[in-house]
């Protein structure tokens, strides 16, 4: 199916189960243990050994030996299959940056260098610390990120203009000129990076844990100089991802090299010790903003210019996105710099580049708001825009962002608010409130899938999507029952295998929306089969109540037909969808109360509202955003993966010294969804908020610390040795 | 303002590049050197436990380092108990030793001999799920799912460790009864994480629960 | 980790005797951090002394009014005791501030004294650390490094890693006596103060007790009253060990004694600092911080630790 036009009234307008709150269908298997992850899916090979990784120490260099001898010797080892000797293998893909497994080089810290295959878990562990490797260590060079700004921070080539900034902001009557940074960050997703792979007769099966089948698929023939249809991938349940799994990681590698070595199935399940360095991070960065205004507060001029450290080849954090869409103002001036750096693999975090753009903006926002003497809901109203502020002839599709702001403002009752720092004590707690705007891209990819119809009546979807909590199955589930009149129930969702019909897969808050649509193709192409199966032209079917009507009978689908029925298609988006900008919005308002004493924050109250289109699922919808306020938290006020500046790694690499939000951090939380459609994005008129719920929160956040104390603080995470000294006395 | 504390900031050592990559291997060797020389168990290093598991008797002969954990997940396929970080820093592995929820990772098998263990697949199935779990289903407690068991094994664990008066970091008066409240539950999950977020609806689904419990008076 | 064989002791004397006859041997309780430090090689006991079941899991009261804590007890049921919550609050305030639920159920007294630190360099069997690999450099005292968590005051130029304890904290406040057997069958005491000694020269050696020896009790005496409280800053509201805790005995007559978590290679106090008290909180720390030697990146510990004493001495 081609969208090629903006989607007119069709039957979601309509809808029964799309948009109803519905519970996830995948829900009694993941509260009773019963959902099978990556590294536990005992069925599915015999004889399953363990594998576990060996990885580098030093964060630049070359291995100059590895003595496996005495590891080789341990109890129930098999082999040791050492980098070395397995020499390089081809990368990937080019969104894998640094090298998974192979050859002498170390490029990062705690990169895989070995993999021990033993009969059990513990003696394959005992063995790994027994491999002996020397090297020859380069010079890591600077980490100094703040010294790298300074080399580059006048360096305006190639910077996306618009106007003239620089008149602009000198002869605007009000501005500020401010500079921010935010820490790299680590998704600390709960379930390990973990495959079990098997070879058969040179075709591969990686049972794995992956964001993104096809690429996955493609990945390890790659590697493994392979045809992408003898690998088959198979990830039906994913323990979080947030972006590290969007890409094959090393202990696919480890368990697929393995397993060929030793002729069995080997799995491999990265330690938690080893997964902050060995995987990926969202890169650390430093931001200029400078805002220049009118009295009144229309912006003139708006400039943002970031760094970002990056591995070689890598892309760093790309903070300065959103701001080229999100603000109006007539000139404009927009640059980011990467500073190449020897540490581990920076990749795509949940809302990459706005993520921690927003964190700097959204704080800016407040400054120049206040610089102004204005309400920073008036004055973001006051400089939204419809159109794209680069390129004025480019309309967004839908855009209610001021709906989000006034419609928070009046939930959250931000009239009565804190006003004056320290004027709101609740015993020893200064109480302050504080806002910002979310922005986020609503991208698509082209999804397929397969849909069977039993001779039972039962409706089958298969597609190679994924479901990372997000709650595709359910949402897939909703969108094939409206289209052929079954009930969300009546529908088995199958996902995460390659053998299933490529798909969007689960990544830049593109899932919900393309995967829907591409069910909904593969939907309509069902109902065709159906009609050519009754021999009767498709228009004069109804699809409800599990049966078919036709102009004169009611056919139940059970029994409609005494073999399967299976159609397939795919949704593929046309250039028009380009042709404007297709994003979404939203708001966040917390309050937080910070310790008089000890300036400890803990948030009291959180709101959310969204403009992202029809929303499939209020109830996974809704937690997708609730997940994204709790990381928005974190990043806010202790997410922090320091960097040891000496040796090149981010040394507190476990979940005690990475801290991520407790129960205890998150207060309740509210989320509104504006009842918006957007007829551009997909047939549904939908696009994602997995994203968007995390986008500006921790600015808001921060604007609430500064409502509270006074202190304003424009380095990440918010902690309390950052202004403990500028407290004023309790 | 400071503390007119006397004090003085510690020096710190420089390492250069090449150093740091020498101290690297360096270490690395000592390491070696050491497990060269490692000594053996005193004794035998396999060990038959007996315990009883949802109910049901099981008998395995470990290698003394297996943790509960992975016995459960390896040995005995219940592979409900998930492993996030098998060092006491997630909770995901959280199962319930003789009525107590602990940390399956942090605990050896061999020091389960006699023991009755629960874990999640004793508590319900996807047919016949436990109040718990129906209320997870109901409020979206979850959404990976990978935290979820130890959530689900903890929130039941925290409403009897509140009936039974055991205080914690949040409880006022150590002295009185202790009260069911949104405080108090927080607190005692926050021993296990979730990173998808979903702390809220875990709240609902076990204040749901606790209250049912208190009316129906039979939990 | 190391393969070991395992034992249960029948009794604390055997169990003394056992460890001191099999070198690297250890005994086995909660095993919560142990076995966290097993797996990464960190600790590598050829041989485990399990000494849950040897009968000292209660918690019975002394002759001078005090209580004797079993090393077995778990933090769980030490800060569920009802006698712990009336007389002696403080403890009860920094168990349940420590770890979580779980990890509470399931570690002991003896454990919770004998955990080690949990900086990040000596948790990465790859870095220089004194501790663990005497002699092969501090990683955390390198320029560069990550020293945000670290030691205060009461380190050395080979160490400045802390007492992770808040249990620790609050028995240090309250003048705790730890009961040992060692390996010949002798009972000994050891007031909590000597328990732990400063990192020096030798930071691998953290305790005073000699090989071998197993501490069977913890010893509290009668209840001094006053107003008990405890206060652990961190960055998120729980499971996250302190930044700076406080625990506080105030009397009425503005006397009392203050101890400090998270500064120090062990539980911070000083007699001439609790004197200091009816000055309120800048005196205290003038004298129980005098000499720290932070880091830039932790050099915050100090004013926080004020500024914690002062919210619970509710200066204005």
């Amino acid at each position: 199916m081609q969208f090629n036009t903006p989607a007119g009234q069709n039957l979601f307008d309509d809808a029964k189960v799309v948009g109803k709150p519905t519970t996830r269908i995948d829900g009694p298997l993941k509260v009773t243990g019963t959902a099978p992850y990556a590294y536990e899916r005992h069925d599915v090979a015999e004889g399953q050994l363990v594998g576990y990784p060996v990885l580098a120490t030093i964060a630049k260099g070359r291995i100059t030996s590895m003595d496996t001898d005495t590891a080789k010797a341990m109890p129930g080892v098999l082999d040791v299959i050492t980098a070395p000797e397995v020499g390089e293998m081809p990368s990937p893909s080019d969104m894998n940056v640094a090298p998974l497994f192979g050859g002498k080089e170390i490029a990062q810290y705690h990169q895989a260098i070995a993999v021990v295959v033993a009969e059990t878990f513990e003696q394959a562990r005992a063995a790994a610390a027994k491999v002996q490797t020397e090297y020859e260590v380069d010079e890591i060079g600077s980490l100094d990120l703040q010294a790298a700004w300074e080399d580059v921070m006048d360096d305006r080539s190639d910077a996306t203009r618009v106007g003239d900034f620089e008149a602009a902001f000198e002869s605007a009557p009000v501005t500020i000129d401010k500079t921010y940074t935010t820490p790299s960050h680590s998704h600390a997703m709960m379930e390990p990076p973990a495959s079990i792979a098997q070879w058969d007769d040179g075709k591969l099966t990686v049972w794995t844990s992956n964001q993104m089948i096809e690429w996955a698929q493609a990945a390890l023939a790659k590697t493994f100089e392979l045809d992408a249809e003898d690998v088959r991938v198979d990830s039906p349940y994913i323990g979080g991802g947030f972006g590290v799994k969007l890409f094959v990681r090393s202990d696919a590698i480890l368990a697929a090299q393995a397993a060929r070595r030793v002729g069995q199935a080997v799995k491999v399940a990265m330690p938690r010790p080893m997964v902050m360095n060995n995987t990926a991070h969202r890169a650390s960065t430093i931001q200029r903003i400078r805002i220049g205004a009118t009295r009144d507060g229309q912006i003139t001029a708006i400039a943002h210019e970031a760094i970002s450290h990056a591995m070689e080849g890598g892309s760093g954090e790309n903070a300065i996105g959103q701001t080229r869409q999100f603000y109006a103002g007539d000139n404009r001036l927009i640059k980011m710099h990467l500073a190449t750096m020897a540490l581990p693999e920076e990749n795509a975090m949940r809302a990459p580049g706005e993520a921690a753009g927003l964190m700097a903006l959204e704080i800016a926002m407040d400054e120049m708001a206040e610089e102004l003497g204005m309400d920073p809901v008036a004055f973001r109203v006051m400089n939204d825009t419809q159109v794209d502020p680069e390129d004025p002839d480019k309309p967004f599709s839908e855009r209610n962002f001021v709906e989000c702001l006034e419609r928070g403002a009046d939930a959250f009752g931000w009239a009565d608010r804190n006003t004056a720092p320290g004027a709101t004590r609740d015993g020893d707690w200064l109480i302050g409130h504080g806002l910002a705007g979310a922005y986020r891209g609503g991208p698509a990819m082209a999804s397929g899938a397969r849909i069977r119809l039993t001779p039972q009546g039962q409706v089958i979807v298969e597609t190679a999507m994924t479901d990372i909590g997000t709650g595709s199955y359910t949402i897939l589930a909703q969108t094939a029952a409206e289209v052929l009149g079954v009930t969300a129930e009546d529908v088995e969702v199958r996902l995460g295998d390659s053998s299933y019909p490529d798909s969007a897969g689960s990544g830049g808050q593109w899932g919900a929306a393309s995967s829907t649509a591409g069910v909904y193709a593969a939907a309509v192409a069902m109902r065709q089969a159906i009609a050519d199966h009754l021999g009767k032209d498709v228009e004069d079917l109804s699809f409800e109540d599990a049966s078919v009507r036709t102009t004169d009978k009611q056919i139940p689908l059970a029994g409609l037909s005494d073999t399967e029925i299976v159609a397939e298609d795919s949704i593929e988006f046309g250039d028009f969808r380009s042709e404007q900008v297709v994003s979404t919005f939203g708001a966040h308002f917390v309050e937080v109360g910070v310790n008089a004493y000890t300036g400890e924050t803990r948030l009291r109250r959180m709101l959310a509202v969204c403009d992202a289109g029809r929303i499939l699922n209020p109830i996974t919808a809704r937690s997708q955003v609730i997940g994204g306020m709790v990381m928005g938290v974190g990043a806010a006020l202790m997410e922090d993966a320091a960097i040891d500046t000496a040796r090149g790694f981010f040394p507190a690499h476990d979940l005690a010294g990475y801290e991520v939000p407790v129960h205890a951090d998150i207060p309740a939380q509210e989320v509104i969804f504006l009842d918006t459609l957007d007829p551009a994005s997909t047939p549904l008129k939908a696009k994602g908020v997995g994203e968007l719920g995390l986008c500006g929160v921790a600015a808001a956040v921060a604007n609430a610390v500064y409502n509270a104390t006074g202190v304003r603080v424009r380095d990440y995470p918010v902690t309390l040795d950052r202004f403990i000294d500028r407290l004023p006395s309790a | 303002m400071s503390p007119p504390i006397d004090f003085v900031i510690r020096r710190r050592t420089f390492l250069a590049g090449t150093a740091a990559g020498a101290l690297a291997a360096g270490l690395t060797t000592q390491a070696q050197a050491q497990s060269q020389t490692a000594k053996s168990p005193a004794g035998p290093d396999t060990t038959t436990v007996r315990l009883t598991v949802n109910g049901t008797a099981q008998e395995v002969t470990v290698d003394n380092r297996t943790t509960l954990l992975d016995v459960l997940r390896e040995d005995l396929k219940l592979t409900g108990t998930k492993k996030g970080c098998d060092h006491g820093q997630c909770g995901a592995c959280t199962c319930t030793v003789n009525g107590s929820r602990v940390n399956s990772c942090l605990s050896l098998a061999v020091m389960h001999e006699g023991d009755e263990v629960e874990t999640i697949e004793g508590i319900g199935t996807p047919q016949a799920m436990d109040p718990m779990q129906t209320a997870f289903v109901k409020f979206d407690g979850f959404q990976c799912g990978y935290c979820t068991p130890g959530q689900i094994q903890s929130a039941r664990a925290v409403i009897e460790e509140i009936r039974a008066g055991i205080p914690s970091h949040v409880t006022g008066d150590l002295n009185s009864e202790i009260q069911i409240t949104d405080e108090e539950i927080r607190e005692r999950m926050s021993g296990n994480i979730c990173r998808c977020g979903a702390y809220a609806n875990i709240l609902a689904a076990i204040t749901e629960v606790a209250e049912q419990g208190t009316a129906g008076e039979d939990i | 980790m190391r393969s070991f064989s395992y034992e249960r002791a029948v009794d604390p004397a055997q169990a003394a005797a056992r460890a001191a006859e099999i070198p690297d041997a250890k005994f086995i309780g909660g095993g919560t951090n142990l076995l966290d430090l097993m797996k990464l090689e960190i600790e590598t006991p050829i041989h485990l002394i399990d000494v849950r079941d040897i009968g000292l899991t209660e918690i019975t009261e002394t002759e001078e009014g005090g209580l004797r804590i079993g090393a077995q007890v778990t933090n769980t049921d030490l800060s569920a005791d009802s006698r712990v919550r009336r007389d002696y609050p403080v403890l009860t305030r920094a168990i349940a501030a420590g770890a979580s639920g779980q990890i509470r159920n399931k570690a002991t007294t003896a454990g919770n004294l004998l955990q080690r630190t949990r900086c990040p360099y000596f948790y990465d069997p790859a870095q220089p650390c004194n501790k663990r690999a005497p002699g092969s450099g501090c990683g955390a005292l390198t320029e560069g490094a990550f020293s945000r968590q670290l030691g205060v005051i009461g380190t050395s130029e080979t160490c400045i890693a802390t007492h992770p304890s808040d249990m620790a904290v609050a028995m240090r406040a309250l003048d705790a006596v730890v009961e040992t057997v060692t390996p010949n069958g002798m009972t000994r005491r050891i007031a909590i103060e000597d328990l732990h000694v400063l990192p020096g020269q030798t930071p691998e050696q953290e305790t005073a007790l000699m090989p071998g020896e197993l501490i069977t009790h913890v010893v509290l005496p009668a209840p001094v009253g006053g107003q008990q409280a405890y206060h652990k800053v961190r960055d998120r509201s729980s499971y996250a060990f302190a930044l700076v805790s406080v625990a506080l005995i105030q009397q009425a007559d503005g006397t009392g004694a203050v101890a400090l978590g998270g500064v120090a290679p062990k539980p911070w106090r000083r007699a001439e600092a609790d004197a200091e008290l009816p000055n309120g909180s800048r005196a205290v720390m003038a004298r129980l911080l005098e000499g720290a030697s932070p880091t830039e990146e932790n050099a915050f510990k100090l004013t926080l630790a004020e500024r914690t004493l002062a919210a619970m001495l509710k200066e204005g």
